[in-house]
């Protein structure tokens, strides 16, 4: 099983394991939610550069009529997707809570903070601010193990140099296996349809029928370029660089938030044993990761997989066993 | 956050938290509860992970594939023990089943005229890569045994006959060796999803397809075989819808309160049917005797129980992709144990591994 478990789960590095060997670094975002202002200028130049296409009616209505959030979820269609979220102190003062509890005993020689202390929530919220604003720009998290790139049957999602997971639209049949597969979310099959354009000419949807999903601007990379969204963030939200180079900016961060008192702060995806083996994409969260609609304990599903073809197997043996036992128990008529 | 006396006036807000679910029948918890679950929060109550994009015709593939499973071992069988009516009859609807489960599958892809990239790789972490191959080794032989049966008067005599009798055995092998795998291997399918139901399935759901597969097989040759060929499907066939009938109990009773989506809406009806009528074929098969007429009313029943199965699993799947409770309350249950021990997504971890192969490189 030794081959199997350093390929399903657990730390390693997918380039390695990919059989990479030009040596490129693994490449990844650092997102800060703590300095996002929800402008959206990712999800637009994301569009722009992959021409990605618009909404269409499969993505849901045009407007949620439950906050600012207007393009819902990452899809097909929204490579990146800013969430919106208002909440009042109580809420705030839950994220601390629940945050100084990761948290765990502060390590610090420095005297502890009142909030870095795991203790319950206040039962008055006092001091905390009438009303926050939470805004993330989610993305894919081309994780370590990736259960898209596990599952799809043809090949056509691949690891690429960088570590990132990208699909070959021009190989995928749209099986849609690997929609079923992300434990985030992400990945989805494009609706085939018509697309109008500036000058009201109609042209079918590039891609349709495949799936899709961000490619951490593959082309950009292989020319040296850094991702549309994190070109054009206004805030330096979104950061892009070597992956250990974010990884380590991430914690710098948190340890700031954290001296500051921001014990809600804390990082996703930056812990290499977790399920998915850690993310390429790590975000800095300031509630729990299902405020944000991401999955508070993701795990790649074919972590279990040995398991599932083992019982599968024993199902199949018992079938043809108690199949051609009974037969020849019957045996020939008389 | 109240600022104006006319604020008593207004009707109720919905929490606006992040924390809206929606209130369905069935669903724990007082439907007037003014204050959310504490446990369970969600981003405006939208899924988290997203349903397959598949329709129907994946469940009819599944239902398709386990009768195909279940004919070719009856087939092969009836070879075994010289029971031709029941062979030929096997044989051929194990053909029939598997066409048509191909061409659903095809139908379903988002580019059908690409099906064929299912076999430009042989990928053993994707069940669908192991299950093409499956399909297309049982397909082979299945395919060879129905033109054996079809062209035998043909095949009497000279070189001709000789290559059939020498095929004729070959096809039934190799009908029987790739038939468990090709009812077994539906359950990985769906197992190997972050789909929560069939996820957390994984240990029941091959056991219950396989019964599946091998009650619809002996059920439609019970429908197309005279009474005094089928006596070992008859007892095969109760043995199988026992066997269904145990997975099925095994498989609620793991998933718990998990398992909600299997006992609301469509799956609900489905699964309801399912039982009912496997254990009324089970005890009609084995009940029947030398009555045609019954043996082929429990035949029936048993296929069409096999087809509710898939079908309740199917939609229970579907629906359980689509609320995010499913996704979050076993993962936050998970993920609270982890924080305690210092793991889990949300903590900054450790040192990220290097592979040996780049540090090696030049």
């Amino acid at each position: 099983m030794g081959f199997w478990r350093n390929q399903l789960s657990g730390p390693t590095d997918p380039i390695a394991d990919a059989n990479w060997t030009q040596g490129e670094s693994r490449k990844g975002f650092f997102t800060d939610t703590s300095i996002c202002i929800g402008c959206k200028a990712c999800e637009v130049a994301c569009k722009e550069w992959n021409r990605v296409p618009a909404r269409t009616d499969a993505d849901g209505p045009a407007w949620q009529g439950s906050s600012y959030d207007n393009s819902g979820h990452l899809g097909a269609n929204t490579w990146r997707h800013v969430a919106f979220i208002e909440q009042g102190p109580d809420q705030l003062a839950r994220a601390k809570a629940s945050g100084a509890v990761l948290l765990g005993m502060p390590k610090r020689t420095a005297e502890p903070t009142r909030l870095a202390e795991p203790v319950e929530a206040p039962a008055e919220p006092v001091g905390l601010p009438a009303v926050r604003w939470l805004m993330s720009s989610d993305v894919c998290k081309h994780c370590t193990h990736a259960g898209c790139l596990d599952v799809c049957p043809t090949g056509a999602l691949f690891r690429s140099e960088y570590g990132t997971v990208v699909v070959q639209a021009d190989v995928c049949n749209g099986c849609g296996y690997c929609v079923a597969a992300c434990p985030f979310g992400v990945i989805e099959r494009r609706e085939k349809g018509v697309v109008e354009i500036g000058d009201g000419t109609q042209q079918p949807v590039p891609n349709g029928g495949v799936a899709q999903k961000c490619t951490l601007c593959y082309d950009r990379l292989r020319d040296g370029q850094t991702p549309a969204c994190a070109q054009t963030c206004p805030t330096t939200s979104i950061s892009f660089g070597d992956h250990s180079d974010m990884v380590a900016k991430a914690r710098a961060r948190l340890a700031t938030l954290h001296e500051q008192g921001h014990t809600e702060a804390r990082l996703y995806g930056a812990n290499p044993d977790d399920g998915v083996g850690g993310t390429g994409s790590v975000f800095l969260l300031m509630d729990e990761p299902e405020a944000y609609g991401l999955p508070p304990d993701p795990v790649v599903t074919t972590r279990d997989l040995p398991r599932m073809f083992t019982l599968a197997g024993m199902a199949g043996t018992a079938m043809i066993g108690v199949a051609l036992g009974v037969f020849a128990a019957f045996g020939r008529p008389s | 956050m109240t600022t104006s006396p006319f604020d008593a006036d207004r009707p109720p807000k919905p929490p606006r938290d992040g924390r809206r679910r929606r209130r369905r029948a069935g669903r724990r918890g007082d439907p007037n509860a003014t204050v959310p679950d504490a446990e369970f929060r969600s981003y405006y109550g939208r899924p988290i992970v997203k349903q397959a994009p598949w329709g129907h015709e994946i469940a009819y593939y599944l239902f398709l594939g386990g009768l195909a499973a279940g004919s070719g071992l009856v087939g092969a069988g009836a070879h075994l023990t010289g029971r031709p009516t029941l062979r030929r009859n096997a044989r051929l609807g194990a053909l029939a089943s598997v066409g048509l489960g191909g061409v659903a599958l095809i139908a379903d892809l988002g580019r059908p005229e690409r099906a064929l990239n299912m076999m430009r790789t042989a990928k053993l972490t994707s069940p669908m890569s192991v299950g093409s191959w499956i399909l297309a080794g049982f397909g082979t032989f299945a395919g060879a045994a129905a033109v054996l049966e079809v062209a035998r008067p043909l095949l009497r005599d000279g070189v001709l006959g000789r290559v059939a009798r020498v095929a004729d055995p070959l096809a039934s092998a190799g009908s029987a060796f790739f038939a468990p795998p090709l009812a077994a291997y539906t359950a990985v399918l769906l197992s190997d999803t972050a789909t929560p139901l069939w996820h957390e399935s994984h240990r029941e759901l091959p056991f219950l397809f396989v019964s599946s597969g091998l009650g619809a097989g002996c059920g439609l040759s019970l429908v197309t075989t005279a009474a005094s060929e089928t006596a070992p499907v008859r007892a095969l066939a109760a043995v199988a819808a026992a066997s269904e009938l145990v997975a099925d109990h095994l498989l609620e009773r793991r998933l718990g309160e998990e398992g909600q989506p299997l006992r609301q809406g469509h799956a609900h009806r489905y699964h309801a049917a399912a039982r009912l009528l496997t254990a009324g074929g089970g005890v009609g098969a084995l009940l029947s005797g030398r009555s045609r007429a019954l043996g082929a009313l429990a035949g029936a029943m048993l296929v069409a129980g096999s087809f509710c199965t898939r079908m309740a699993v199917f939609e229970a799947g579907q629906a359980s992709a689509s609320d995010p409770i499913y996704t979050v309350r076993p993962q936050r249950r998970r993920a609270d144990a982890k924080a305690a021990a210092g793991q889990g997504a949300t903590q900054p971890g450790g040192e990220w591994p290097t592979g040996r192969a780049r540090e090696q490189a030049p």
